[in-house]
């Protein structure tokens, strides 16, 4: 067995990210997300990489967006309210065909809101976040070993595609501390082609762009776009499934959620009701599949998120509405316990929503 | 024997700016520099949003479209990238550079920024149609300030080079304009500064052109390179604001 | 078999520290290991406290509610924390710095003089490991290698002199 080493949810992405390739990184501080730059600053100049706190997040991700048409693998990360402030630029980097690694270290909200745990972005995260029509890949970490893996998937998925991939984490699982193994299977950066590194004579000019005024031309882009979403739908859907062939009841949650719900479906299990977890690990785009299933032979599904229910219309959408879903959280910080959960399991065992 | 010809680093399309603009003059002037020194092949080039959004079809060298004012930022990415390698300049007008990208280019100048900054000053928001801009004058007319700029209710027009030379951070700052051609001469000459500063490694270059909008000033060409004399120029004077390398061989 | 602690106290105590400690050497026996801080304005001067649960299956949440062990190192974390150790449990008091008593007749209570000890042995700020050394022995793995493992994570070579500090302060609270 490789050596495991105890680390930071947040800690681990950026080694991650180190071993994934990626020499660039732009950010600026905010709760709970800081040991991200810490650890770039700290190892970024020892490895001939380039860690620079920006005077603002808009001002970091249009730094990703530069480095990135230069064909660099590149990442920045931030919390609730400066993902706000990034999502100018991560529209552009979508209308550009650009890769780049997005984390978000979830806080509560609305506005400034406060600083502990929370999954209250997902719409923000899996509808785009910024203006026009586009997506993110969103992964979902729920330990610091996936925060780990993720990170370097996530590397791989936004060369692959071209397209910006956000980790939508959040404050717990980027503050604890968990064994994780770096002996990690890494893939190469694919050749850019496309980057602005300067025609050296050779070729014509390459031009990183989002803007068609010929609206015929800006629709295909678009049409284009849409057509690479339908494939990363059918291929990178994923999702755990814990204890779910015999289950009656099926309790979704992602991130933490799931850790809080994994403990109350082992409780339930041992009051004899049959109950199992589906667990999304991407979010965008959503895994229909274990839903689907669950709609055949579960009577209910209930929806754990640390927010006012967003996941929820998801979960609905993919299991066509055949069963009730309801929704168990808390929000602004607050984190369901395991009982809250469990109570919620064993009303539905009763009939109950 | 060619006696004019178009520069290199212009593709050969047909620009789309108004009758008059100066835009045209600037970005030869910016691609003869390029041409001069050389470096199209490693030139990577910032456009803005504004009347030069489309810049990134007119350069031979490759091209970014960055969002509104962030050219700055974008350049710092592309830059740190590969800093030995790339030349990165941005082009940006006055209300992309002096309005909503404040912070990006005020910060990438404290950095000192190792890029080179073409900033255009025509005192109006082309694009859009002739709304008031940072930098329109007090008592100026545009569809924004109707009675014209008001001081008390929208404050006075940024001057980007006097703010930027308080900073310790840039190397380089001069303003410069394109309304006669001795004044376009020495326009060239500043921008070829700015881009030789970047290749000598020695950071943040920015020249300030006074460019000339008929289109929304509503002047005839001619008239319009008048009252940049007349009444540009007076607020925003000629000049070098900043040469830290210049001032230093001075004190040597 | 799953062990559930809950260090609090103010910042600056080493309750992070502790707990790092704890889970490392968990890591260390082959064990699954979490330990969750809190985080924010706390961090700084404030209370601070820090869940680490040891265990030998999967860990699901890493927050601890219901410890089996509490370490209270001040009045304001045995208050807020007392109740919801489970029954038949552990509590680590600092018995210089909370005057008053455990309430409960259903755990079992260690009351450790550890800051003042700390004071008269030379070893300040190492009350923290002083109730370290007392509740490690409790568990029979004080001289444990994997406790020696985890110091060396947890003590960078940088500050390799407060090595034998640690260890002295918990062989000081293993013999109380």
């Amino acid at each position: 067995m490789a050596d495991k080493v105890l680390m930071k949810g947040n800690e681990a992405i950026a080694e991650a990210a180190i071993l994934a390739g990626c020499r660039h990184y732009f950010g600026y501080p905010i709760t709970p997300q800081t040991e991200i730059a810490a650890y770039m600053a700290k190892r970024m100049p020892k490895i001939g990489g380039t860690f620079l706190q920006a005077e603002s997040e808009i001002a970091a991700i249009n730094m990703v967006y530069g480095a990135s048409a230069a064909g660099k693998r590149v990442m920045t990360s931030s919390s609730s309210p400066g993902i706000s402030l990034k999502g100018e630029g991560i529209s552009y980097l979508a209308g550009s065909d650009l890769p780049a690694v997005i984390v978000n270290a979830q806080r509560g909200g609305p506005g400034l809101g406060g600083i502990q745990p929370s999954q209250s972005d997902y719409f923000q995260a899996t509808r785009g976040g910024g203006h026009g029509d586009y997506h993110m890949i969103v992964l979902t970490p729920d330990s610091v070993q996936e925060m780990a893996e993720l990170t370097i998937k996530a590397f791989d998925l936004a060369d692959k595609y071209r397209m910006p991939v956000m980790l939508l984490a959040d404050g717990t699982i980027g503050q604890m501390m968990e064994p994780v193994c770096f002996d990690l299977a890494i893939d190469p950066a694919p050749e850019k082609p496309w980057a602005t590194t300067g025609t050296e004579g050779k070729r014509a000019h390459n031009v990183i762009n989002s803007l068609y005024l010929n609206p015929a031309e800006l629709e295909q882009t678009n049409i284009e776009r849409y057509a690479r979403y339908d494939e990363i739908a059918k291929n990178e859907a994923r999702y755990e499934e814990y204890l779910m062939d015999d289950a009656e009841i099926a309790v979704t949650a992602f991130g933490i959620a799931a850790r809080v719900t994994k403990n109350a479906v082992n409780e339930a299990r041992k009051e004899g009701i049959k109950v199992g977890l589906i667990r999304p690990i991407t979010v965008w785009p959503f895994p229909k599949a274990p839903y689907e299933k669950a709609a055949e032979h579960c009577k209910q599904i209930i929806s754990v998120e640390l927010n006012m229910g967003q996941m929820i219309e998801d979960v609905r959408l993919a299991c066509n509405c055949k069963i009730p879903v309801s929704l168990c959280s808390r929000v602004g910080g607050m984190i369901p316990t395991p009982n809250q959960v469990l109570d919620a399991i064993r009303a539905a065992a009763k009939g109950g929503k | 024997m060619v006696v004019f010809d178009k520069p290199k680093a212009l593709l050969d399309v047909p620009l789309h700016y108004c009758p008059g603009c100066t835009h045209g003059i600037i970005h030869r002037l910016v691609a003869e520099v390029i041409d001069e020194l050389g470096i199209e092949g490693r030139t990577i080039g910032i456009a803005p949003v504004g009347c030069a959004v489309m810049a990134y079809d007119y350069f031979a060298c490759d091209m970014i479209e960055a969002a509104h004012g962030r050219a700055p930022a974008v350049a710092t990415g592309v830059k740190r990238s590969d800093p030995e390698h790339n030349v990165v300049f941005t082009y940006q007008g006055d209300g992309d550079l002096a309005s909503i990208g404040t912070a990006e280019i005020v910060h990438a100048a404290a950095r000192n920024e190792n890029i080179t900054v073409i900033f255009i000053n025509n005192a109006i928001y082309g694009m859009t149609g002739g709304q008031m801009a940072p930098t329109s004058l007090v008592g100026q007319v545009t569809q924004t300030s109707p009675y014209g700029r008001d001081p008390k209710l929208c404050g006075y027009p940024v001057k980007i080079c006097e703010m930027l030379a308080e900073l310790e951070g840039p190397e380089y700052l001069e303003r410069v304009t394109v309304n006669s051609v001795p004044n376009v001469r020495k326009a060239k000459k500043a921008i070829k500064k700015a881009f030789q500063n970047q290749l000598d490694g020695k950071g943040f270059s920015l020249v300030e052109v006074i460019s000339a909008c008929p289109t929304n000033w509503g002047m005839t060409p001619q008239k319009a390179l008048e009252w940049i004399d007349s009444d540009m120029i007076p607020y925003y004077p000629l000049g070098v604001y900043k040469d830290r390398s210049a001032n230093s061989e001075v004190a040597k | 078999m799953t062990t559930q602690y809950l260090f609090a106290g103010f910042g600056g105590q080493g309750i992070l520290f502790a707990g790092k400690l704890l889970a490392y050497k968990g890591l260390m026996d082959g064990k699954n290991v979490s330990w969750l801080p809190s985080y924010g304005p706390e961090m700084r001067g404030g209370t601070a406290n820090c869940s680490v649960i040891v265990s030998d299956e999967p860990i699901g949440a890493p927050i601890v509610l219901n410890p089996d062990v509490l370490i209270a190192m001040n009045l304001p974390s045995l208050d807020r924390y007392e109740n919801d150790v489970v029954p038949g449990g552990t509590i680590y008091v600092d018995s210089s710095l909370i005057e008053r008593k455990v309430t409960r007749d259903d755990v079992t209570v260690r009351y450790i003089p550890a800051t003042s000890l700390a004071a008269q042995k030379g070893l300040d700020g190492l009350a923290n490991m002083i109730i370290m050394g007392n509740l490690l022995n409790n568990e029979g793995s004080l001289a444990s290698e994997s406790l020696e493992k985890a110091l060396g994570k947890c003590i960078s070579a940088r500050h390799a002199d407060r090595l034998q500090l640690n260890r002295d302060a918990m062989s000081l609270g293993s013999e109380l």
